[in-house]
């Protein structure tokens, strides 16, 4: 009886503690969300602070963005569609050759195994200069095709789609084979479908990432009706108070897709994030 | 159109696997080592518009003679050991709390502590600036204020930067890490805790003795992580000062390549920094394999 009631002190105990971290850990979007709703001109001059008085929340900020700017909702589509073609690319290119790594035997495979190590390896950095040498030379600067280019090569991806291809059922090849469909109709038709959960689970991580992605996009992009999010936002940190309406109010909104994703889909992070690194 | 005998050959298994990684190939030939080796090219010559010539070292000793280049190596490498440490130790002990069977709400706490990591670092950077304002009612300052210490001017004192630059990237990574950690304790046994529980074995015991040998591998890989991640550090401090801080309190070494190779148009002396840097995180991150006896095949 008496363990019993220490293990009660003992749960109690540890709730409180984690209570009180992930109050710490989201304290910061929680703070972001309530001054969204305080005047543009008061966050500019007090910063996030805890003397709220809660008479004074306004939609204001939510009202400008929604009827005047304009520009903010061009970023927001450019951060879309790049967002969803280097999901389409990368999945596209990296399922392929996760696929073809688990289930062909072949010469150079293991030439490819060195090949997806060194983009692990290789920090972007110091791709930066060349590859913005050659975005220059193809007249790539400013468009989509320039900011997506870089991210449709996904090593860790690579990784995943292999672990995960290596537990299909390859009795269905034979059999399908032998139905006289071909290795392409093979992959499309039946193994592809089946690799589905891996699909979603890449899908949303190579989304949240070209979604947050800031400094490739921070160097190719010049003019201001290309901007994606991230860097759109960046600029609106001026040492004046105009913007901050569409700030405020514009970062919450770049937040709330991810998140709600993630509510939804999470064992889908999950499962992303630990195979791939972990046990890649 | 193509003949039968063309169809098989493309349908054969032997080619099926070259098509299905053909692309992949093609663009890590054009997207990574060209560009790769190109660094290495670029960061021996002098590149001016329609006019490259090759200089030799000169762009390393230039480097290396510069004071600013000392500065951002020193900020990216205290930066690269704070986040080491921080990054190792706090998540292990909170994926240990997680883990416990005295937990309740654990999926709540997991999926919380995880969501600061779905944040753009944009984002992350416009709040951390409104919570470290230099008003004196900012958040940080009112919390300082408790405590009875004076509103401080959080951006523009150097030990400071480097605590919002390094408290930025622990809010943003810690869950990331958490979900690694707590994979890595699925595979311990519960036996093994049981027959130490048995032996007498108190909570810091089967912590020292079970635990951590057996997280071994994931502290490898997310110290090895964190290493190439803190001396690839830019975006943690471009989100607050751009490219320039007072008195480069926050210049890391990506910030000068940055500064170098795009503000001053001088590529071939930025590439030559993206070398160096390259080059101390294989060093460095060889050195920690290296001692943490990664290389012994009895560990795998």
């Amino acid at each position: 009886m008496m363990r019993k009631h220490k293990k009660k002190i003992y749960t109690a105990l540890i709730s409180i503690f984690m209570l009180i971290v992930t109050l710490i850990a989201l304290f910061p979007l929680i703070s972001l969300l309530v001054s969204s709703f305080r005047p543009a001109s008061d966050l500019f001059r007090y910063g996030i602070t805890f003397n709220i008085d809660f008479r004074d929340l306004v939609l204001e900020n939510y009202k400008y963005i929604f009827t005047e700017a304009t520009l903010y909702w061009k970023w927001y589509g450019n951060s879309l569609i790049v967002s969803a073609l280097t999901i389409v690319l990368s999945l596209f290119f990296s399922s392929m050759v996760g696929y073809a790594l688990a289930v062909y035997d072949f010469k150079g495979r293991n030439l490819l195994f060195v090949i997806v190590v060194f983009i692990i390896m290789v920090p972007f950095e110091i791709l930066m200069l060349p590859l913005y040498q050659l975005m220059t030379s193809l007249r790539l600067i400013d468009t989509y095709t320039g900011i997506i280019l870089p991210s449709i090569i996904s090593a860790s991806a690579v990784f995943f789609f292999r672990q995960y291809a290596m537990g299909l059922p390859m009795e269905l090849m034979d059999a399908a084979r032998i139905d006289g469909s071909t290795e392409y109709g093979i992959f499309f038709r039946i193994m592809l479908p089946l690799m589905a959960p891996s699909l979603a689970a890449m899908a949303i991580l190579q989304g949240m990432f070209s979604w947050n992605n800031f400094v490739w996009p921070l160097l190719v992009i010049r003019s201001s009706s290309m901007f994606t999010l991230p860097v759109g936002l960046q600029t609106l940190l001026t040492p004046y108070e105009n913007n901050y309406d569409v700030l405020i109010s514009g970062s919450i909104m770049t937040i709330v897709p991810i998140v709600i994703l993630f509510i939804v889909f999470q064992r889908y992070f999950v499962a992303g994030l630990t195979t791939g690194g972990v046990k890649g | 159109m193509g003949s039968r005998k063309n169809r098989n050959f493309f349908n054969s298994q032997k080619v099926a696997p070259y098509v299905f990684v053909s692309p992949f190939i093609l663009s890590f030939l054009v997207l990574t080592l060209y560009p790769t080796i190109k660094a290495f090219i670029m960061s021996f010559q002098n590149i001016l518009p329609g006019q490259v010539t090759f200089i030799g070292w000169n762009n390393y000793i230039r480097a290396v003679k510069s004071p600013t280049f000392y500065i951002a190596l020193k900020n990216s490498t205290i930066y690269m050991v704070l986040t080491v440490v921080i990054l190792v130790a706090i998540p292990i002990i909170l994926a240990v709390i997680l883990d416990s069977n005295l937990t309740k709400f654990k999926t709540f706490f997991r999926s919380s502590l995880f969501i600061p990591s779905l944040t753009s670092v944009v984002v992350a950077g416009i709040i951390f600036r409104m919570i470290f304002a230099e008003s004196d009612t900012a958040v940080a300052n009112q919390v300082i204020g408790w405590f009875g210490l004076e509103p401080m001017n959080w951006r523009n004192t150097g030990w400071s930067a480097m605590f919002l630059m390094v408290l930025l990237a622990t809010w943003r990574w810690l869950g990331v890490n958490i979900l690694y950690f707590l994979a890595g304790l699925q595979n311990i046994p519960n036996e093994l805790y049981e027959s130490a529980e048995i032996d007498g074995a108190n909570v810091f015991q089967k912590f020292t003795n079970i635990t951590l040998p057996f997280l071994k591998p994931i502290i490898i890989f997310v110290t090895t992580i964190s290493i190439i991640g803190g001396f690839r550090v830019f975006e943690e401090s471009f989100v607050f000062w751009e490219t320039s801080s007072p008195g480069n309190i926050a210049l890391t070494l990506v910030t000068f390549l940055y500064q170098q190779g795009i503000h001053q148009n001088d590529m071939g002396y930025g590439a030559a920094v993206g070398v160096i840097v390259l080059l101390i995180v294989f060093v460095v991150s060889f050195i920690n394999l290296l001692l943490s006896g990664a290389f012994k095949r009895s560990d795998t």
